[in-house]
């Protein structure tokens, strides 16, 4: 197993709000080595080593089942590994919190909570905040901008009961965004959002890249992500292939990762169809079974 | 007049008041918390579980002081919520189930110790009996200090650990994420739940004081969509209910305080569901209905138009309200029709005979227009 890479940023302080901290050098942003987890006996991730170089957009794809959001609830330390060794920017993830942003699932919270818009995107700087302290006229500047980057800024006042699909991701984009961190790890940004936001993130996506920040997206449209990134990392319980989409992202490859067919990425058309639900058993049953 | 009077005279009732005051509005405060963490049947169980360690303070320190047995009581109902906490994480069981278990599992500790304790020949044990029901009548002034202070020492946690709290409520991953301690946020949070709890067993009694958890909560979502708001009304509802009850039962010969103060609360949670201004049944309902009759008075006057329409000069002829039953609204066309004269869209020529007024022409081909309607 590999050492933690000396080179990392040692001048980094890891209780400072400073959220740049030095990472113009080419370095590896996430560095995982080794991870497994299991649930209960059954393994989930086996084995993944993975290396993200710093300022680029990553899809990590797979078929249902194959670990895409645990390995990034286990890079964030939600799920404990059962081996392996997770390094964000040459140091452990509890140390490099703050260089850190995340989208969850939509799903995974209740919008009938009784909180508006701008109280959910002012979430993002209560890490930063600290113990006893209260967000205020600086926390709301930003959640304000955050806002306006995703065009939400006619919702600020909306209860979030009263959002749309594209509107609650919208929201929890800028949530992530008010973090200024220089990772992101996205689930699902695009899970059934309508065109026209899926257009917006894509150009928030390029911002962000842009502006030399790393985004980790768990994708689920093979159609789009020679579009939309520019790094893939195919996944099925084992790491299959990670790397730059024009080597990776290859039918073989593809083959290894859904077990057997794919046929429709040999007429990948431009007219890109709509979006097959991951979890509709009727799409399911093309991408073949999972293989632990 | 009198029964101020009472109130600022009469030691009892005063004391019960106010000590039922402090407990709703702990346990109201709290009780949002637990709501929105689905976690509303935590209170049920944590109260059940206080039982066992009622008698068991009892049976080791011999004494009835009131301050001794909340202490038992806010020992076991921990532990169970604890327990709790440890099987849904380590097991695969749902948190209904684990509820459930610990429930009945203290509960029935809690019993048999009792009923085994009855048997004893002297009476010392006597009175204790009286936490499964209640009796507020038997607060002193210092167990009022005791609950005021537990109660203002929880609502005080609330307020410094505000944001954490609202974060770990509505998304806890992320709170993990930015860095809070939410496990022993999660156990903060719940120890102050069993602090509401404990507060009113006195009163409330354990059986019924899950009550004051969850109904409170419950009444609050009704009329607000904000979180601060939310937990002031949920305080101030439960501390309604809580004066409210302990006046009644004193008014009332034989009337249990406990269980008044839980039919207030009740009330007040059916108050709500009908009348709050957000979500209640009763506004739904006016909305509906105002909505119908708005389309009902809209379609007439296209009835009226169409009509109308097949004529050379649409606004001087008139039509008669049988005719315009037959079509698209059966019911109620002759009040839409005096509604659309209110309006002075249409004019009455005779008893039974309408028609259109310039401007009724006007907004009837606005209507149209944007239904598209008339197309054909």
């Amino acid at each position: 197993m590999k050492q933690s890479s000396p080179e990392g940023p040692k001048n980094y302080d890891s209780h400072s709000n400073e959220s740049t901290a030095d990472v113009a050098t080419p370095k590896l942003a996430i560095e995982v080595t080794d991870l497994t987890v299991a649930y209960r006996e059954r393994p989930v991730l086996w084995d993944v080593d993975l290396s993200v170089p710093s300022g680029l957009l990553l899809a990590i794809v797979g078929p249902n089942g194959a670990g895409k959001t645990t390995l990034i609830k286990a890079i964030l330390g939600l799920i404990p590994p059962a081996a392996g060794q997770v390094l964000i920017y040459g140091r452990p993830y509890a140390e490099q919190r703050r260089l850190v942003g995340y989208v969850p699932q939509r799903g995974s919270v209740d919008w009938d909570f009784p909180t508006t818009v701008l109280d959910l995107v002012m979430m993002g700087r209560y890490g930063a905040l600290g113990w006893g302290k209260r967000p205020g006229q600086r926390e709301k500047e930003l959640a304000l901008s955050a806002l306006a980057k995703v065009e939400m800024t006619a919702f600020v006042k909306r209860q979030i009961s009263q959002l749309s699909g594209g509107q609650q991701q919208r929201v929890f984009l800028a949530r992530a965004l008010v973090q200024d961190a220089q990772i992101y790890f996205m689930d699902e940004p695009f899970q059934g959002v309508d065109a026209k936001t899926e257009h917006a993130i894509v150009g928030l996506l390029q911002e962000l890249r842009s502006e030399g920040k790393t985004v980790v997206a768990v994708h689920h449209d093979l159609q789009t992500v020679p579009d939309y990134f520019d790094w893939v990392t195919l996944l099925n319980v084992r790491r299959i292939a990670s790397g730059p989409v024009a080597e990776i992202f290859t039918d073989e490859n593809l083959r290894l990762a859904y077990g057997g067919r794919v046929a429709f990425l040999t007429h990948k058309a431009h007219t890109r169809p709509d979006h097959s639900d991951p979890a509709d058993p009727a799409t399911h049953g093309k991408w073949g079974r999972i293989r632990p | 007049m009198s029964l101020f009077q009472d109130f600022l005279l009469d030691y009892t009732l005063r004391n019960v008041a106010l000590g039922s005051a402090v407990l709703g509005i702990t346990s109201g405060a709290l009780g949002v918390f637990a709501m929105l963490r689905q976690q509303s049947l935590l209170g049920d169980t944590i109260s059940h579980a206080a039982l066992p360690g009622i008698v068991l303070a009892f049976l080791v320190t011999g004494s009835k002081e009131p301050l001794v047995l909340i202490l038992g009581a806010a020992l076991s109902g921990w532990l169970a919520a604890l327990m709790i906490m440890a099987i849904i994480r380590t097991t695969h069981l749902k948190s209904d189930t684990a509820l459930g278990l610990v429930l009945s599992v203290f509960f029935g500790l809690g019993l048999v110790l009792l009923s085994s304790l009855q048997k004893r020949p002297d009476a010392s044990q006597a009175g204790l009996d009286n936490f499964l029901f209640g009796q507020a009548a038997a607060l002193m002034e210092k167990d009022l200090l005791t609950m005021a202070s537990l109660g203002g020492l929880a609502l005080v946690v609330v307020l410094v650990f505000w944001k954490e709290f609202k974060l770990l409520s509505f998304d806890p991953d992320y709170g993990a994420i930015v860095g809070f301690p939410v496990r022993s946020l999660d156990i903060l949070l719940t120890s102050l739940v069993v602090f509401a709890i404990v507060i009113g067993l006195q009163t409330v009694g354990v059986v019924l004081m899950s009550a004051m958890i969850v109904a409170p909560a419950a009444a609050a979502r009704q009329w607000t969509d904000r979180l601060s708001v939310m937990v002031m009304l949920s305080a101030l509802f439960g501390a309604l209910a809580g004066v409210a009850g302990a006046v009644l039962s004193s008014l009332t010969p034989r009337l249990p305080t406990g269980p008044t103060i839980v039919l207030c609360i009740t009330t007040i949670v059916g108050l709500s569901f009908l009348f709050a201004s957000n979500r209640g049944l009763v506004w739904h309902k006016v909305r509906h209905w105002r909505h119908r009759r708005h389309l009902q008075i809209e379609a007439v006057l296209v009835d009226l138009y169409r009509l109308a329409s097949q004529h050379a000069h649409p606004d001087q002829v008139s039509h008669a309200t049988s005719v315009l039953r037959t079509m698209t609204p059966t019911v109620g066309v002759r009040r839409s029709l005096r509604e659309l004269v209110a309006r002075e869209w249409v004019q009455q020529r005779s008893p039974n005979q309408w028609s259109l007024t310039p401007a009724g022409l006007a907004e009837a081909q606005r209507l149209v227009e944007i239904s598209g309607l008339e197309e054909a």
